[in-house]
């Protein structure tokens, strides 16, 4: 029995482990962020394992959830600066191509 | 950064960790001493409420719990003071609006339920804000400029309750009760419950606040018309 | 006595992951999962703590500690991030405005957020390379 639980601890430990390192290591935002909350519930579940239903509730709904919409909006806002960007240097090498296309002409 | 740099980092904090286990592993096989469990659970039929969690946020530890609603409030000025809010999405497709008119009402029922269910189980003020403040994230991804919340002179009526309510009953304890935030065993059930109510309609407005990102959108051309229109 | 100090010791490695990434990595998006892992380290340790292999109820006061704690870190957390959009616009509109062909007003909302326009010392300081 204890070292069923034993067994039990362990994998729930390396799992949350597992996913702290993912998160951490993940180098493209919104991967990380989605890893982060999938790591906040890994974590709430393990709060729940040692008697702590109250800080697990509320890891779940304000860590995990609130805190991983807040960083979710944030790494969607620089993707999309980011093709703007990307796409605001395209369009001013297609306008100097199309500039230099005239002056062939 | 360079990779041999992020390696010493690596090797250093490694270290770091190995003494904090062997602190904590001598610290834990050493006697323990007195803990403040026993003293808590023994106190817990004068605090007014029946679960120890509850008790010492709202009771033995008010303390701690006022300076957190005061540290979320300075943290919704500082959002505030850093300009307005980005703009917000466009309106839901007909699929997200249908599950935000079933999931908001939900939320705000689970919320009060879990307030109430506070006192004597797990749950309370925390739990029934970050879901009020869940409903407001998910107002504010169907479409809704400004998450639920009303305009930005009552918003900051919204922000302050928390703090404002608690602060309020504190000293009214220390000017004819016992001293600041020493509830009389009578009535405190009753002013813990308002308390809590103040907090968490404090904590839930400020979290939905906090996801909208910055000073509160005026009525703008879209929600403008529809408001005119109404009224 | 064992649990108790799997769970900690685990509490004390999630600290120490989020301490190197915090240091080691430099967007700031980056930073603040690093930073928010470090805080759920501490957290796990006091509820590993306050946890009683005995099966006796665990001990509340760590746990009322922690649900403050949490509430703290996500307010933090959101300070940052609007800090962070805020950087990021001012550097956005600050090489925009350095590339662009002169005279081309940009689509931005320059007027609206009412931002002093940064000089472009001060937007190479307050730069945050984006990877």
């Amino acid at each position: 029995m204890s070292l069923l639980l034993f067994v039990f601890d362990s994998i729930l430990l390396l799992t949350l482990l597992g996913l702290a390192t993912a998160a951490v290591l993940s180098p493209e935002p919104r991967n990380a962020v989605m890893l982060f909350i999938a790591f906040g519930l890994w974590l709430s579940l393990v709060w729940a394992r040692l008697g702590a239903p109250d800080v697990a509730l509320a890891e779940a709904a304000i860590g995990a959830g609130i805190g991983g919409a807040l960083m979710l909006a944030a790494a969607r806002r620089s993707a999309r600066r980011d093709n703007r960007r990307d796409n605001r240097r395209d369009n001013r090498r297609d306008n100097r191509r199309d500039v230099s296309c005239q002056d062939a002409q | 950064m360079n990779r041999d740099l992020s390696l010493l980092i690596g090797i250093l904090v490694s270290l770091l960790a190995l003494l904090l286990i062997w602190i904590f592993y001598t610290t834990l096989a050493a006697d323990p001493g007195p803990r403040l469990a026993p003293l808590a659970l023994e106190q817990l039929p004068n605090s007014g409420v029946s679960h120890p969690v509850t008790a010492v946020l709202l009771n033995y530890r008010a303390y701690d719990t006022l300076l957190e609603l005061a540290v979320l409030l300075a943290a919704i000025l500082g959002i505030w003071s850093l300009g307005p809010a980005p703009s917000g999405f466009q309106p839901a497709g007909p699929a997200l609006t249908v599950l935000a008119n079933w999931i908001v009402p939900l939320a705000i029922i689970t919320g009060g339920y879990l307030l109430w269910v506070g006192g004597h189980a797990p749950g309370g003020a925390f739990q029934a804000g970050a879901l009020l403040g869940s409903a407001g994230v998910i107002l504010r991804l169907a479409g809704h400029e400004r998450a639920g919340l009303p305009n930005e002179a009552a918003q900051r009526w919204l922000v302050v309750a928390g703090v404002g309510l608690f602060l309020l009953v504190g000293l009214l304890l220390a000017v004819f009760g016992a001293g600041f935030l020493t509830y009389p065993k009578a009535s405190a059930k009753w002013l813990i419950l308002l308390i809590e109510t103040a907090a968490t309609i404090a904590i839930g407005s400020t979290l939905a606040a906090a996801y909208v990102g910055g000073r509160p959108p005026l009525a703008q051309s879209t929600s403008a018309a529809s408001k005119d229109l109404g009224a | 006595m064992t649990a108790a100090f799997l769970y900690g010791a685990a509490g004390l490695l999630l600290f120490a992951l989020g301490l190197w990434s915090l240091l080691v990595h430099e967007p700031l998006l980056r930073k603040l999962i690093a930073f928010n892992i470090m805080g759920s380290g501490v957290f796990h340790l006091f509820i590993a703590v306050a946890h009683r292999s005995d099966g006796s109820s665990p001990d509340p006061v760590p746990h009322a500690l922690v649900l403050t704690g949490i509430v703290v870190a996500v307010s933090a957390t959101a300070l940052a991030l609007a800090l962070n959009s805020r950087l990021e616009e001012a550097d956005a509109k600050a090489s925009s405005s350095k590339t662009t062909p002169s005279g081309a007003p940009e689509p931005n909302t320059t007027a609206r957020t009412g931002l002093p326009k940064p000089s472009s010392n001060g937007a190479n300081r307050l730069r945050w390379p984006s990877r």
